[in-house]
This record gives structure tokens, sequence and C-alpha cells, in this order.
């Protein structure tokens, strides 16, 4: 008897010990995980906010050899690229998405979810070419709708994987209250299931818009850039990720340390964006019970 | 009460073939699959209008399948079947789903309140999606179903609340309520008890005696004494075939099948 609680109270000692040691290190994991994120932060905020004023936002770039000036150019264009990406992308994923949950169990809809994954692993690069060649060729000269439909083709694959998981969440129960209630199908699908899995579908949204704010190579040779202002969708147009990709690139200090302001109001406004969309999108009731 | 007043309808079998009662739902030769497995096997029985029916049965027995194949529901999951379903007198092919269901509802085993809607929301979501607009008319239609579930003494200063805020049972109600707008004829419950404790199961038949009145119930359920409180006629299934269809207080005291009396008595099953 004795003996046997001595071995339990060994085995126990043992598990804690167990539970202890896995605990720390998922933690440690966790931390490690945005120590990156934590460098990034650091660096553009030490490097950028010298030159961080409100010329940044309201001027435009000065010509070579000048100092100061800013980049009101590009942060407009980053938002007409996005947007027109969004504009494009964004109804094609989700339908996409609505399509592969609700009606997706043919050979067609295996096919269609195999080549979206294919194409959420293509290089962004190679979509910047595809854009050029669907876009630029036939309209003989760089524009913003080309980067458009770059960033569209970015998002569609990350929008409609998102959408059909977040559609597959949603209980059963809730389409079949919803059909059992004699409401046509496509309603149901609409307004019961993909309201039910809106918040789910927003973060893969949040995400999409993000990234592509973030791209740069399929803009290279599709919205290629713009020194001037310019708000028309069918000449080239200027971007926060061009404008970082040229400046530091370039062999002057003063245009180095822009890249490093431009990288920081990029990472500024993706957060501030984030955070924005969340509290739009926020649900004002609980989805899961 | 209830008892009593199921004593003292209770009428013998041969009244009700002779068919003295108008007849809702008749069902003849009725097979169902799921892919290759079948589910219902040769079913052939007539519901009568304004009564409940109950149906029992071990697990796996196919309750639910016919329960479901009634309003098309098992087709929407990639089942198929053989056989007529009528519906006053017409052919259920002869629907379409969305119009069948209108008219024969749905409750399901699990409160499923749409999560992301209020309670009003949730009464009138059968209206708003099949069309109606008019506020006025679907606040009046929601307060009206909600007193007919008794549940609206319980939320009616909180009708923007959430659904899924509600208890277990008063989920239930509301989904029942929800039924009820869309205004059916027959309701189908599908286990509407076995999630719910006693009280609010109490009270969820007590509303099932009360809905007799103008609707037709059918309900599946495992629970062989709520089948004897609640329901006029039983129909016992046992692996996918009709074994016994009577009055329900035959079924409980003499049955004819011996297989249902060694399910009644709790031998198998």
């Amino acid at each position: 008897m004795e003996e046997n609680i001595k071995k339990y109270k060994r085995k126990l000692i043992f598990r804690k010990l167990k539970s202890f040691f896995i605990m720390n290190l998922s933690f440690i994991s966790a931390l490690i995980a945005i120590v990156p994120l934590a460098f990034i932060f650091y660096y553009t905020v030490s490097k950028g906010i010298s030159h961080l004023n409100i010329d940044f936002f309201i001027a435009m770039p000065k010509p070579v050899g000048e100092s100061g000036g800013g980049m009101a150019n590009a942060i407009v264009g980053t938002l007409i690229l996005v947007g027109l990406g969004g504009l494009i992308g964004l109804p094609i994923g989700i339908m996409a998405g609505i399509y592969l949950a609700e009606f997706g169990n043919n050979k067609f809809a295996f096919l269609l979810r195999f080549m979206t994954d294919v194409l959420s692993g293509v290089p962004s690069i190679v979509v910047g070419v595809v854009a050029y060649t669907l876009v630029v060729i036939p309209m003989k000269h760089f524009s913003a709708l080309a980067g458009g439909v770059a960033l569209a083709i970015l998002m569609i694959p990350t929008v409609t994987r998102t959408t059909e998981e977040m559609i597959r969440l949603v209980p059963h129960s809730y389409r079949e209250a919803g059909l059992g209630l004699g409401i046509p199908k496509w309603k149901t699908s609409f307004f019961i299931v993909l309201r039910t899995a809106w918040k789910g579908i927003a973060t893969g949204i949040l995400l999409a818009l993000s990234r592509a704010a973030g791209e740069t190579a399929p803009l290279l040779f599709t919205a290629l850039g713009n020194r001037f202002w310019s708000t028309d969708i069918f000449q080239p147009i200027a971007s926060l990720t061009v404008y970082i990709y040229d400046y530091a690139r370039a062999p002057f200090e003063d245009w180095n340390q822009q890249a490093w302001t431009a990288a920081l109001v990029l990472i500024l406004f993706i957060s501030l964006f984030s955070i924005a969309f969340r509290i739009i999108t926020k649900s004002k009731y609980k989805t899961n019970q | 009460m209830i008892e009593q007043d199921l004593i003292s309808k209770v009428v013998s079998l041969e009244d009700y073939s002779q068919k003295k009662f108008d007849t809702i739902i008749k069902v003849e030769n009725l097979f169902a699959y799921f892919g290759e497995l079948k589910a219902l096997d040769n079913i052939s029985l007539s519901i009568p209008k304004n009564s409940v029916t109950a149906i029992i049965g071990p697990s796996g027995c196919g309750k639910s399948t016919f329960l479901r194949c009634l309003n098309k529901m098992h087709q929407e999951i990639g089942g198929t079947t053989e056989g007529k379903i009528y519906y006053n007198g017409i052919d259920i092919e002869n629907i379409d789903p969305v119009i069948l269901r209108r008219n024969i509802g749905m409750v399901f085993q699990k409160p499923n309140p749409f999560p992301t809607m209020s309670i009003i929301n949730n009464v009138v979501a059968g209206l708003k999606y099949n069309g109606v607009r008019d506020k006025k008319l679907l606040n009046e239609i929601a307060e009206i179903c909600l007193k007919k579930v008794g549940l609206w003494e319980e939320v009616k200063d909180n009708l923007n609340r959430s659904g899924a805020s509600l208890s277990g049972g008063q989920q239930q109600r509301l989904c029942i309520a929800r039924t009820l707008t869309v205004n059916p004829e027959v309701i189908l419950m599908d286990e509407p008890t076995s999630a719910l404790d006693p009280i609010a199961t109490t009270k969820i038949e007590d509303l099932i005696y009360e809905l007799k009145k103008d609707y037709t119930i059918i309900i599946v359920t495992h629970n062989m004494q709520q089948a004897a409180r609640v329901s006029d006629y039983t129909a016992f299934f046992y692996m996918g075939r009709l074994i016994e269809f009577s009055d329900t207080k035959k079924i409980f005291t003499n049955p004819s099948n011996k297989q249902t009396e060694e399910y009644i008595s709790g031998r198998f099953g």
C-alpha cells in the first residue's frame, strides 16, 4: 500500500514536470514567433521616424538633388491600387468560396479547389507578368488598372479558400433551419450561412488586402510607378512599395531615409486599417455558441 | 390532464382504417437510400390531420430519415427516395421544395436559432427572406407566434438580444415560434426535447398539445413516455421498416406485433 502511494506520488511529480515543461516551451515559442515583428517595428520606427512629418503625407516627391518632400502621390496610389484589387478580387473570391462550399461536391469544384491552391503558391512576380500580358500589352501602356488586376489575382485564392473554410465551419443545422423555413437555397446561403461565417471571412479579406498593400513585385511592370500626382486608373500610378524599392536602392542618403519612412507609413496604415476593419465588421452577437 | 384527455379521445384502429379522419400526408411504398445504403424499406402509412403522430424505434431505424423525406430534406443531404408521398392528395414530387417546406415546417433536435440574429429577427427570418418587408406586420406576427409558444412574456423586453443568449428550452421554443410564422399546416419535430432538461421538456410537450388544435404534428422521439404522453398515433420503426402503426394507447397497452411489445417493454433497443 505504502509502496503504491509512493509510486503514485512519483508519477504525479513527473506528470507535473512534463506539463510545466510543455507549457513553457510553447510560451517561449510564442515569444520567438513575435521577435521578428518586434525587430521590424523597432527598425522601421527608429530609422523612419526622423522623416515622418506632415509633409510626407501632403507633399510630392522633390526632384533629384533636392531634399525633403513627401509621398502624397504614393500614399493615394497605394490606396487606389488596393481599392481596385479589392473591387475586382473580393467579389470573385467570395462568390467562388460560396460556390465551393455550398455547391462544390463535383469534379469541377475539386479541380477549382486544387487550382486555387496552386494559384496561392504562384510567386507574386509571376502574377505581375500575367497582368502585364493581360492588361498592359493590349492597352499598350502601364496603368493602375493593370496593378489592380495583378493584386486582385493575388487576393482571390486567399479570399476563396477562407470563405470556403469559414462557410464549411457553419453547422449544417443553420442551413437546414433556413431551408426548413421554406427559404430558397440561395437566400439561405447568402443571408443565413454567409452571415454566420462573416467574421471569419472578414479576417480573410483583411489578410488579403493587407498582403496586397505590401506587394511590390507585381506592381513593377503593371502600375510601374509615377513621380507625379495621378488618380487616373488608366495611367501609371505611384505606390509606397515601389517607392520603397526605388528609394532604398538609390545612392542618396536622403532617399534611403525616406524609404524607411515609407515603410513605417505602410506598416502604420496596414495596422490602422486592420483595427478599423475589425471594429466595423464586429458582429453584434457572438458567432460561436 | 393530458393523459385523461388522451384516453377519452381513443379511437379504435378500425375507425382509423376506415378513414373517418382527414388524411393530410399519405405515404405509399416509400424507400429511402443514402447512396447504396437502404434507410427506409417500403413504408406505407397515412397521417391524420390535426393529430400528433409519434415515431419511435431504436437508433438508426430510419425515424429521422422518414421525417426528412416528408419535407424533401432527405434529398438536401444527397439522399434518394422511391415511392410516393402525398400531401393533401398532391404528390410532393410535383411541389417545389421551397413551397412544400412552408407548408410542412420542421423543428430540429438541437435548438438552432440563427446566432448572428436578434430574437425578433430569428422569429421573422422565414417571412423576411420570403419577401415580407412590412416591419409592423413582421412585429405583429412575431408577437402572435411568440405568445403561441409561451415565450412572449419571457423575451418581450429583450427582443433585440441575440437568439443564442436564451436558455436551451427557450431557444427550442423560439425555433418552434420561427416555424409557426410561415404558417405551416404540418410541423415535423425531430427529437425536439432530447437536448433539454425535464422542465423545458414538459413545456414543449404542453406546447405540442396546444398546437395540435391548429397543426398536424409528427414527432420523432427516443423517449417512449413522451410518445405515450403527447401522441394520438404511434408508429414503430425497426431496421428501416414500419413494424406497427396504430393509435398510441393500443401500441402501449396491447401491441399486435411481438417486436413492438419487446421494444416497448425495454427488452431491446
